[in-house]
């Protein structure tokens, strides 16, 4: 067969067995991983391989286990995923191949990863036992284990595990209220570096695209924590705080998320936890900006990658709208309901396009993010994450 | 496009009947599974919130613990569910996980 010859017939295949679902007897098709992304299909522990330039669902890899919560990142290369999942479980998944390329379980309950900077490591978050585990990114073989025991002895829960330049990566314990540093040399074991008394409860974290402001958010305390890491000798400072001081806390139905947040040009703007509000922390002073009224209790606010806007989903009962803060002005531009229980969203990476799961209606839809109109909708059982291989190439989650 | 103004309607009203707390069964499990599951795991074997697997709650009566799902535990990220779950369906939830909770 002539290389042309090949190269459609794998395509033709891979179309083919993505709607029979059978990955294993597909030929991979020759092509580029830059517009391929999953998607978590959580009750099933399955995910679906997308393409964003036809806005199609190529195939499902199934067998990775609890899904509940799972991430996803990706290597260098973008030709392979690490999916983190509820059980413990860690899968190294093959885009062009769409199968498993080798799983294992870590632990018995984990909560998100990161991969380092030269695409070498792989680190998992643990909620039991505590601590996280790191990997080689190739055969998935321990390369460490460091158990999160904070100054109070309380063996942690660990959260907000993001990368950081020179092979480090960053996560904070949330019953000791600690924020950890461990750097990776080229051998050996690994430096920690610890920041003690970081606030109550911390229950995520993320680090800015320029690798200088990790915070946490504070669920113990309503506000959040600040580690400049760009000064020589990083301070634990708190942010944001008491915003439901002097007002009554909306219960919590679901934790706010920090992963893929919404940073702008100069500010941050984050979910409060207890408030139908977006606060917004200016990068420069470290102030709070301003208290944006919206429709819930925030999950995730994810900016659009230019930065221009910032697109917000929300937690129980209100979790059938989405809606989209202006950067400049700082106002509530549009508001939209996709549908029930809307659980993530996704830009492609020069942000035209939006992927939304809409989990009690098994879709997802492809939107037109200028024209806010639905270009497409994507079969998926009770699907959640949507990750993208683009961001193999960003810091942080 | 395959969608239409009804099924989006549709999928608007399941979603808001499902929220006022009806006391269909199917509605509750699913309930318990995908809300309670965000915080405790879809398998309930815990996560930020503590494992409600039957072994975890044996030495909990059920009494407790609709207690706690009506006002939640202050301190903890365990949000009071009065208002969205009627105390008929909390006690429910209660006992079914003590005895292992339906699919
Ligand atoms: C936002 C997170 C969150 C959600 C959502 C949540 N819980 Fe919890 N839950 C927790 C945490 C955290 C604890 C542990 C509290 C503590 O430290 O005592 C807990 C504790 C409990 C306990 C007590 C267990 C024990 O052993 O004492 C019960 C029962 C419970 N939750 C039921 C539910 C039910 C039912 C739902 C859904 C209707 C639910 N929870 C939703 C976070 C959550």
């Amino acid at each position: 067969m002539n290389r042309r010859g090949f190269l459609g017939a794998g395509l033709a295949a891979s179309l083919l067995g993505g709607a029979a679902g059978r990955a294993e007897e597909r030929t991979p098709p020759l092509r580029g991983t830059g517009s391929l992304g999953l998607i978590v299909e959580r009750a099933t522990g399955s995910v679906l391989v997308i393409e964003t330039m036809q806005r199609i669902s190529l195939g499902r890899i199934e067998g990775l286990g609890d899904l509940s919560h799972a991430s996803i990142v990706f290597s260098p290369c973008e030709r392979y995923a690490y999916v983190f999942g509820r059980d413990g479980g860690l899968t190294k998944l093959d885009l062009l191949e769409m199968r498993i390329e080798k799983r294992i379980v870590q632990g018995g309950n984990s909560i998100g990863g990161a991969i380092s900077d030269d695409g070498r490591l792989v680190a998992v978050s643990n909620y039991e036992p505590g601590g996280i585990k790191v990997f080689d990114a190739g055969t998935l073989t321990e390369v460490a284990s460091i158990p999160a025991i904070g100054a109070n002895g309380l063996a942690s829960k660990t959260v907000g595990l993001v990368d950081l330049p020179g092979r480090r990566f960053v996560y904070s314990l949330y019953d000791a209220g600690e924020i950890w540093i461990a750097e990776f040399g080229e051998s050996g074991a690994p430096v920690v570096t610890k920041f003690l008394n970081v606030g109550l409860l911390p229950y995520d974290g993320n680090v800015t695209s320029d690798a200088r402001h990790y915070l946490a958010g504070l669920f113990g305390e309503d506000g959040f924590v600040h580690l400049d890491l760009w000064s020589a000798n990083p301070k634990v400072e708190r942010v944001l705080q008491g915003y439901n001081a002097g007002r009554g806390k909306i219960p919590v139905y679901k934790m706010p998320h920090l992963e893929g947040w919404g940073q702008t040009a100069n500010d941050l703007i984050l979910p409060a936890a207890g408030q139908h509000e977006a606060l917004v922390l200016d990068l420069e002073t470290m102030r709070e900006k301003k208290r944006i009224p919206v429709h819930g209790q925030p999950i995730f606010c994810v900016a659009r990658p230019d930065g221009r806007e910032v697109w917000l989903n929300f937690g129980h009962p209100q979790n059938d709208t989405v809606q989209i803060i202006d950067v400049p002005t700082l106002e509530v531009v549009h508001s939209f309901a996709p549908g029930p229980a809307v659980l993530h969203l996704e830009f492609t990476p020069r942000g035209h396009e939006v992927w939304i799961s809409v989990r009690d209606a098994d879709r997802v839809d492809v939107m037109d993010v200028r024209r806010r109109t639905k270009l497409a909708e994507i079969p998926a059982q009770k699907p959640s994450g949507i990750f993208l291989a683009a961001r193999a190439h960003r810091l942080g989650s | 496009m395959r969608f239409s103004v009804a099924t989006f309607a549709a999928a608007l009203l399941a979603s808001i009947v499902g929220a006022a707390g009806q006391s269909s069964r199917e509605k509750l499990v699913s309930l318990v599974r995908e809300d309670c599951g965000s915080c405790h795991g879809l398998t309930l074997k815990g996560g930020l919130g503590s494992s409600l697997l039957p072994g975890a709650l044996a030495n909990k009566d059920a009494g407790t613990l609709t207690a706690i799902i009506l006002d939640g535990v202050p301190g903890t990220p365990m949000p009071p569910w009065r208002g969205l779950i009627s105390p008929e369906d909390a006690r429910w939830i209660a006992e079914n996980l003590k005895e292992g909770f339906p699919k």
